[in-house]
């Protein structure tokens, strides 16, 4: 399991860095471990971006790779229309970071084999993001 | 052949194991096992740090001795134009090429201008991309090796057009057996190399596909005769050496010098591994995709700052700048003509004719479920572990000697720091047995003083 400060840009990533070490020393296929690690950073940085904390725990079995994200954030008013490309509720700051460009969650979609969001207005939202292992995992 | 595929060798005999080596990899693929240095070949990219590193000179680069030249009918010299930066600002390119041919050479070649074509086809090549960005150049063989050791999932993003290097061998090799009615391999190409890594693609073509290339000189080696050589070599007029240089190629010894006279805009400019690692990961997390391509060299300052060089890569760099800037100021574009090479583009004839491939270091396990148990005795070590990555262990990092334990490459105990507590453990039952003796001691002292009293006794009559 790992903790996820809000607003820590400047730590910003190392979840999901160590993630991405973890998928390579356990050998897995490495288009996987690619997507895993953009899917992971992707919803890393919305939790720095908007949360105050959160948790990223990571669980691997034979056949899936599932990255669970919980954070304690203001939660998403409108899943839909923020699964939409280029749809953002950046601040002005995070734009000039070169974040907010509306592509994060979809991003995630496109990565993830499974992607799963739930969210209430003001406890929070929780990612549940799968990968399959395909038979030849190991190479 | 295959002991040939790393360019980098250990002198057991010089080696001390005094780490220095063991701190500089940028990749950890040094340890030191029983007092002497060893490489870990799967994670070595050859950049040569280590020998720059080494107090005792005994990491050597493995590189041809002048002596190869006479296995061959025809001999051209192939310099990178880092040989260019060696020497003072008053002697250009035309005067080294002619000093190498004094020291034996039948002709050299001016490589800078292959590297004004390839630049101009690296220009087409960005105009017509429409895969993943950015694009990351292979100028620099290490940074392609770190690639497809550290970032296998990166291999999409190098540059697929071939080295200039490699296109020019092949060129004159074909050119010169026409001209002169000899068969390809009489005609030897060697490479005159500021750095290892270029040893590979050279010695182990299977890695990098077909090399036309024979052999490598290191610039060190050559630098010395090359001077006395240069004494003798008739001062031509500056103006005419000026008009000889490929503006478009002169540049790629130096880091920016590449895309500087093509005027691209979007490309970044990255050197040294620690920054460069720093830059691929966040290409990894998908980020920059809004530049066109990185030019990363693994030496600071670029192939000037390479570990087989000899000037101080500051002054080379500066050398090469200003030349760069005379050159821009007096409108000299000595370069082949932009159309002829438009077409040699559209024939193919800078496309790679293979693909690179990834080569990511080995999983912890085989089997995922053993790999994932690995993976957690790892962190259990390293959390154990004082995190002070003292090397004594012979590791760089507590991370790595954690790494190593799990694959049974190393024993926790090797941990100076682990060394109490197994010594506890045996000074425990040595006092046990200590002071089961001291009680033995004891009984036998008190007969000893006993006796001792007896003979006394009996001395005194």
């Amino acid at each position: 399991m790992f903790h996820i400060k809000g607003a820590d840009f400047g730590k910003a990533g190392c979840v999901s860095l160590e993630i991405k070490d973890i998928l390579h020393d356990l050998g897995v296929d490495l288009s996987i471990v690619r997507r895993a690690a953009i899917a992971a950073y992707e919803a890393e940085m919305n939790v720095v971006m908007y949360a105050d904390k959160g948790e990223m725990i990571l669980r691997l079995n034979p056949d899936i790779i599932r990255i669970t994200i919980e954070d304690m954030g203001p939660g998403i008013k409108d899943i839909e229309l923020a699964m939409q490309e280029g749809y953002s509720t950046a601040t002005d700051q995070m734009r000039e970071m070169g974040f907010g460009a509306g592509m994060g969650l979809p991003n995630i979609k496109k990565n993830a084999d499974l992607f799963k969001l739930k969210s209430r207005v003001g406890q929070g939202t929780s990612y549940d993001i799968v990968f399959h292992l395909n038979p030849k995992e190991q190479t | 052949m295959n002991q040939y595929y790393h360019s980098i060798r250990i002198d057991t005999d010089k080696c001390d194991g005094r780490m220095k080596c063991l701190r500089s990899c940028p990749t950890q693929a040094i340890r030191i096992r029983k007092g002497k240095a060893v490489i870990l070949e799967e994670k070595c990219i050859a950049c040569g740090e280590c020998i720059t590193a080494c107090p005792n000179d005994a990491i050597v680069a493995l590189t041809d001795p002048f002596g190869e030249l006479s296995k061959f009918k025809h001999t051209v010299a192939i310099p990178s134009p880092a040989l260019y930066a060696q020497f003072g600002r008053s002697i250009l390119p035309d005067r080294i090429l002619e000093g190498l041919k004094k020291l034996g050479f039948d002709d050299a070649f001016d490589l800078a201008l292959t590297c004004g074509d390839t630049s101009l086809a690296i220009e087409h090549f960005l105009e017509e991309y429409k895969g993943p960005k950015p694009l990351i150049s292979n100028a620099c063989p290490s940074v392609v090796r770190l690639i497809q050791v550290k970032y296998p999932q990166l291999v999409d993003h190098i540059l697929p057009i071939t080295l200039p290097k490699k296109l020019a061998a092949r060129d004159i090799k074909k050119n010169k057996s026409e001209e002169l009615g000899l068969k390809i391999e009489d005609i030897g190409t060697f490479y005159i190399t500021p750095c290892p890594v270029k040893m590979i693609a050279i010695k182990h073509p299977s890695v990098e596909g077909g090399c036309y290339l024979d052999g490598a000189i290191s610039i060190s080696d050559i630098y010395g005769p090359l001077f006395s050589a240069l004494e003798s070599v008739d001062q031509g007029s500056y103006r005419k050496g000026l008009e000889s240089i490929c503006i478009l190629g002169i540049g790629w010894a130096v880091a920016g010098g590449m895309h500087r006279s093509l005027k691209l805009e979007n490309v970044l400019d990255v050197y040294g591994i620690p920054e460069i690692i720093k830059t691929f990961d966040d290409i990894e997390r998908g980020k920059l995709r809004n530049i066109d391509l990185v030019v990363a060299y693994s030496c600071p300052q670029g192939c000037v700052g390479g570990s087989l060089t000899v000037e101080n890569r500051y002054i080379s760099y500066n050398k090469i700048l200003r030349l760069l800037e005379t050159l821009e100021r007096e409108n000299i574009e000595a370069c082949r003509d932009k159309r002829e090479i438009r077409e040699r583009y559209q024939q193919k004839h800078f496309h790679m004719p293979h693909k690179y491939e990834p080569r990511p270091s080995m999983a912890l396990d085989e089997d995922l479920g053993r790999a994932i148990k690995k993976r957690k005795k790892k962190e259990e070590i390293y959390d154990s572990l004082p995190k002070i990555d003292c090397g004594i262990c012979g590791a760089p990092t507590c991370l790595a000697f954690a790494e190593d334990v799990v694959k049974g490459e190393a024993e926790t105990s090797d941990c100076i720091f682990n060394v109490p507590s197994k010594f506890r453990e045996l000074t425990g039952e040595l006092s046990r047995e200590l002071s089961r003796l001291l009680d033995d001691f004891g009984t036998i002292g008190e007969e000893w003083e006993g006796m001792q009293k007896k003979q006394k006794t009996g001395k005194k009559p």
